[in-house]
Formats: structure tokens, sequence, C-alpha cells
């Protein structure tokens, strides 16, 4: 992962922040928005992040870390290269997002909010996507963007893990 | 000519992009001069990706359905190129069925015009209503032509849209807001998302109208981070608005200022109460507060603010172009216009229905959704999300409208409609609801903090077949407490799943308890798993089995160990011969 900027000390290089915090700092209500380019750039909102936003914009790190854990998309842990998003949205609940979920878990060996040792996946279970009509729907982010998979199975879903971990290890090696 | 390819959501999760870049991969290798576009989200979800070929004079020559990217070449090569339609890919008679009884308000130009084109919404007669409003219109006329038209806010608390522009017209500020609630939280309800993809312009001349009426300058978006989509058609449809002049300073030459910008929330159901969006808007954490004072008094920046919802936006244009009276003939007395519905769950034909207010359940269900999947017997249908309740199946002939809704005690809401069949556990159903508003209270108010908890506690008990003598009576004290003891609609309503459930299925909560059994066959705990004589004895179940529960000689027939059973169903899932008997 980031081994620049989550490690602490005066090795965090927030350089890439300067342009987010020139336009939102002084922008009254912005906090919000500019957590949310944080978590673009690096992912996830380290502590060190936290402490770096609160000198520069004025704000307690305590309200800054009070906000980041009110919402859900939030992390406050780096995730892998793929975010699985597993739709538990209620027509996915009637139509079996527990089996889908069952699938992955069993198949990468991660529950909610884990990611696996090699970094590839990591496993978020998300209220509702919006894609009610194919439940159970997961999108899964990687470094291409976003791709939704819907009407699931426990066989397609493993089928769509290993397309993606295959095409990962392929790149690396 | 030009090919229109439905890219919603719902048709990018089931390869329309794909399908598209196919379709101008052949066409080009034909030799042909035809342009691949791109619309919103048609409404039959269940039949994506779908692709319409426009003939001369943009008349629709034909609607393909399920276009994998498989079949373009052949629809390019009959149709495109030799001029006849290829029969079996068109939509059927029946699917059809599907839009043609809709009456669509809201959904007039989702999945018929490019969203990412503004002179696509102008032709159809786009930003001719802000045109009329601003030039021929006071803004207490379009506050009396809205309240003509009846329209109630399509949020879910069906409050009436006049009304609150009014009281924001009236209070005094020095800067107003109009603010549109996007951020689309209850979990499979999808009309918001429908409309800012297939229809951003729409909700944008909405807005406008509206800060018209109140006097806002100023108008903000809070819409869901977990819609990209619609953030992106969003900001192109902002942009291209203010370069036609449709948004900035002066609009329309009448010296009125309204711009829009748009704020991605951050993912909280309890940012759907409106003094918690102000809070979030804010950059604070997204609690409530106490009402009044109103955010028509006091709002964003302390300043009067109103706030409505997509769909309530939608109406707008229509209404001011058509009269609040066309609009108002529309639907019941007291409920007027239409409703769109998220149909999904265990229904055939899911996807986005818009029907006139006052069309029983039953027209919506068997009728545009053609009843239930796999022909399973219809048990209830889950209305308004975790803040709405279960309507069981002998309500069948409720008429869809704000009163006859609340009445079975779930309520319109924002439009989700869950179809449910026999196999799903309405005690299930309940805990599942729980779970989400248990994970979702902010926690400012004890009732609802620590009460969802409790409940959800005791429901997780019952569904474990651990239910005990007395918890039905504890859950409906605890439901009447939290209701009573909660600031915001979050609490207020979150009992309401466990309510209705055990209103209406009462005998499912008592087998959970007494009986510990799941009629639904839903909950594991309470499953027990049997082979019957269908056992060919070929070993696949007991080799599967990761507790080792299953014995028995090759050949012969195979017995399940119920002290060992762990319940996980693998052995049913593996056998060729359905010999496993899951009661």
């Amino acid at each position: 992962m980031c081994e620049n900027c989550c490690k602490g000390g005066a090795a965090a290089d927030f350089t890439a922040l300067a342009p987010v915090l020139e336009k939102y700092g002084g922008v009254k209500g912005s906090l919000i928005t500019i957590l949310q380019k944080t978590q673009d750039i690096y992912g996830y909102l380290s502590l060190d992040a936290i402490n770096y936003i609160a000198a520069n914009i004025g704000v307690k790190p305590a309200k800054i870390y009070g906000v980041a854990t009110f919402y859900t998309q939030f992390r406050l842990k780096p995730i892998g290269k793929n975010l699985i998003m597993l739709c538990k949205g209620t027509a996915c609940h009637v139509n079996g997002a527990d089996l889908i979920e069952e699938a992955v878990t069993e198949f990468l060996g991660i529950s909610d909010g884990e990611t696996t040792s090699d970094g590839l996946f990591t496993l978020n279970n998300v209220a509702c996507l919006g894609c009610c009509s194919l439940a159970p729907v997961m999108m899964v982010k990687g470094a291409d963007g976003e791709e939704t998979f819907g009407n699931l199975t426990k066989d397609s879903v493993r089928a769509v893990l290993k397309e993606i971990g295959d095409r990962e290890k392929g790149v690396a090696v | 000519m030009k090919v229109v390819v439905g890219q919603g959501s719902c048709g990018v999760a089931t390869g329309a992009k794909k399908t598209s870049a196919e379709f101008e991969k052949h066409i080009a290798a034909a030799g042909l001069d035809i342009p691949v576009e791109k619309t919103g989200c048609v409404g039959n979800c269940y039949l994506e990706p779908i692709v319409d070929i426009y003939g001369d004079g943009d008349v629709l020559a034909a609607r393909y359905v399920r276009v994998q990217p498989a079949k373009v070449e052949e629809i390019v090569e009959k149709h495109l190129k030799g001029g006849s339609i290829v029969e079996e890919l068109v939509i059927s008679e029946t699917d059809e069925k599907f839009l043609s009884s809709q009456k669509r308000i809201v959904l007039r130009n989702a999945g018929v015009i490019n969203p990412e084109s503004i002179d696509a919404y102008i032709a159809v007669g786009g930003y001719k209503a802000i045109e009329k409003a601003l030039k021929d219109m006071s803004p207490e006329e379009v506050i009396e032509e809205v309240k003509i038209s009846g329209l109630r806010g399509r949020g879910g608390a069906g409050f009436p849209t006049w009304f609150k522009w009014d009281a924001a017209k009236k209070n005094r500020g020095a800067n107003k807001y109009m603010v549109c609630n996007a951020d689309e939280g209850d979990p499979g309800a999808f009309m918001d998302r429908s409309v800012l993809e297939g229809d951003p312009h729409s909700l944008l001349e909405g807005m406008t109208i509206g800060g018209f009426a109140m006097g806002a300058n100023e108008g903000v978006i809070y819409v869901r981070a977990e819609y990209p989509l619609a953030i992106l058609r969003l900001e192109m449809a902002i942009e291209q608005s203010r370069g036609k002049g449709f948004l900035g300073k002066n609009l329309f030459g009448t010296g009125f200022d309204f711009d829009i910008r748009i704020k991605a929330g951050a993912g909280a159901f309890v940012c759907g109460e409106e003094t918690a969006l102000i809070a979030s808007l804010e950059g604070e954490r997204g609690m409530p507060r106490l009402k009044p004072p109103f955010p028509a008094e006091k709002g964003f920046w302390q300043q009067p603010t109103n706030i409505n919802n997509v769909e309530t936006f939608a109406n707008v244009p229509w209404i001011i172009a058509n009269g609040g009276a066309a609009f108002g003939a529309v639907g019941t007395d007291k409920s007027k216009g239409t409703k769109v519905f998220a149909l999904a769950g265990k229904i055939k034909k899911g996807g986005l229905v818009e029907v006139p207010m006052g069309l029983p359940l039953k027209d919506v269900i068997y009728g545009i959704g053609d009843g239930i999947k796999n022909d399973k017997a219809f048990k209830a249908v889950q209305m308004g999300g975790p803040s709405g309740g279960c309507i069981p199946a002998s309500l069948i002939d409720t008429p869809v409208d704000y009163e006859n809704i609340t009445k079975t005690g779930a309520i319109v809401g924002s439009g989700g409609m869950i179809v449910m069949d026999e196999t799903t556990c309405m005690v299930d159903m309940a805990r599942y609801f729980l779970d989400f508003t248990r994970k979702e209270s902010c926690g400012k108010c004890n009732y609802c903090r620590v009460g969802t908890k409790r409940m959800l506690e005791i429901l997780e008990r019952i569904t474990r077949g651990e239910g005990r003598d007395g918890d039905i009576e504890l859950l409906t004290e605890l439901a009447e407490k939290i209701k009573d003891g909660s600031m915001c609609g979050l609490g207020q309503t979150a009992p309401n799943p466990v309510l209705t459930t055990i209103r209406y299925f009462r005998n499912e909560y008592e087998d959970h308890i007494y009986n510990k059994k799941c009629t639904a066959h839903s909950c594991k705990a309470l499953l027990t798993f049997e082979i019957t004589d269908k056992c060919t004895g070929c070993t696949l179940c007991s080799r599967k089995c990761p507790a080792m529960a299953i014995s028995g000689e090759r050949k012969q027939k195979h017995v399940i160990d119920l002290d060992k059973c762990i319940r996980c169903g693998k052995c049913e899932e593996s056998c060729n011969f359905g010999a496993i008997l899951r009661d």
C-alpha cells in the first residue's frame, strides 16, 4: 500500500492535498468535501492526514474524526486494489444477498470490512446500490473505475472474482 | 437513422456499454454512417440492455431487448444494413404492456432523450416552463399553480409542496436556499437515481422554478456518493445549462439570478431528515435537531431554506407547462398526480413504474409486474423501506395513495416496492430492517439508539430459535416507546416494519417462538434437512458436507446426523437428484 503517506512522522507527504486545501480550506462547510477528496487521493483517511487537514484548516482533529466516523463512506484503514461493494439492500436481501456474501467470504477468506492478505480485494457491505431489479448486485471498484454485476449466483460471483484475481496476478507477474 | 442504447446503471450493469461499443464497431465495419447515442433508464430493467433503433424523422422503428454484445452483429447486418427487423429480438407485446399501462409525468423523458444533451431536452419542450414562469408569472402565481396541482412531497412524508414554498417565501433572510434531497438512502428504492441519470435537466428546471417562487438565488443538490453516474450527468447538465444561460445571472433577461451546485453526501440514512441534511451540508455530523424552527425559517446557514425530493422537482416543470389542473386531474382526491415506484424483489418484471395515484396494488404487482417470480405464492409487499411496513396479500386491492397505504401501517414513502413470496420469512424481514435502522441511528435520542438495538437483539434471538414467551409483547411495547421517545422521523418510524409484521403475520412470530419453526424455510437455525428416497447414494453430499454429518454406503441412501448438521445447506445445493428435503 502507500508506504509514503501512512507511516506517520516525517515520511508523510501531503503535497497532493495542497490544491484541495487551497480550494476548499477557506470555504465554510467544506469539511466533508475535503475528506472526500482526500480519500479519493489516498484511498482512505489516515490519522496523519486527519491531523494534517486539522492543522491546515483550523479545525480540531477530534471534530474531523467525529465527522469521518459518522458517515459510512469514510474509511480509516487502507483498502485493497479492488473494492467489492456488496449490496445488502432490501431487494438484494430478499433475493439472497446473504448467500452471495457467503460465497465471497469463502472464496476470498475475508469478511465484511476486511482486506485479503495479497491486498487485491476489500469487501464492504453497502446499504443499496440502486440496481434493485437486478438483485442480488455487487459493484467492484478497481483501477479502471466501477463495474456492476447483477443477477448474481454463488457460481457467477466466484467466476467474477476469479477473473479479476487472475487479471491482477497476470499484471503483477 | 440512429441507434440508442439505454445506459442507466441497470443497463450498464448488464453490459450496455459493451453493446454500445459493439454497435459502433459493426456499423463502422459495415461502412454505414449511423450515430450510436445513449439514453437513461427506460424502466424495464429486467429487459436490459435495451436498444432502440430510430428510423427517418426520429420515429421509433424497433425496440430490441436483452441485446447482449453477441447479438449486435445480426441487428447491424439485418436491420441497419438490410432494412428488415430482427423479429426474435424485438420487445414482446406483453413486455410492451409494462410501459403502456403506465402514466409517465416524472419519467416523461427518461429512456427517451439523451440525458447528456441539453438540446435533446430542449427539443422535447425543456426549459419552456421556467421561461413561462419567469416571463409571464409572479412568484405568487407559480405557488398558486402548484397549489392547484395538489402536488405533495414525494420524499415520503407527503407534505404539500406549495405550503413549504410559501412558508419559505414569506420568511425573510439575506440569502435563501433551494435544496434538493437526492440522497436516496432507502434500500430498495431507485426512482431518484433514474431521474438523475435519465433526465437531469428536469430537476434543474424544477429547482429553478421553485427558487423563483420562494425567492432563492442558490440551489444545492445533495446527492449520494454511491451514484457516480448520476453525479457525472448532473455536473454535465449544470455546465450545459449555464452555457445556455438557463442558470446563472439574469435568466431570460428578467433579472432573476439562480445557480445550482452539487454536494456529494457521504452515506448516512438519517440525512434524509431535513435538519440532518442541513447539518451535513454545513460539513457537520448529520444529526437532526428539534423543530421548530423549521428550515423554512432557519435552515442552511440559518437562512430560509426549502428542501424537496428529486421526484417532486421533476413534476414541477410539467405542472407549470401543462397547468396545475391537468396534474390535479390525475390521481385521487387527496393524492394528486402520479407516483414512481421501484418494483423489485420476487417479481417477474422488475423496474421503474409510474402510475396514477390510487391504482390498486394488484394492478401494479400483477398488471404491470406480471406477478411473482417462478409463479410462487404472493405473500406481502414492503413499502416505504425501513420507515414503512409490509402489506399482506389479503390487502392487495388497496389503492396506492398516501391515505390508504398509511391505513395499512405502511407508508408510500419514497416509492420502494419490494415484493415477497412464500419463501420470505417475515420475522427475518423485520430483523433485516431493524439491523439497518440500528446501524443508521445517529445516536442522539436514547430510545432510538438503545431501543432499536434491544429490538434487534430480540428479533435475532427469535430467528435463532431462542424466542421466549412474551417476546411479541415486549417488541410491541418497545416499539411504542421508541416512536414516542425519538425526535426525528428515523426513530419515529423505525419500529414500523416490526409492528406491521406482528399485525399481519403474528402466526409466523408464534411459529418461531413456540414451535421453533420457520414456515418460509428461511431462518437457518430452525431448518432441518432430511435425505429422501430419491437419494442414489452418489456420495456427493457427504463429500461436500463441511461438518461431516452425512454418512452412507455408496449406492445406498445416505443419512444426515442432525446433531452434527450445521444447517449450511451445502448438501441441498450439491444434490443433483433433489433428494434433500428442507423443512
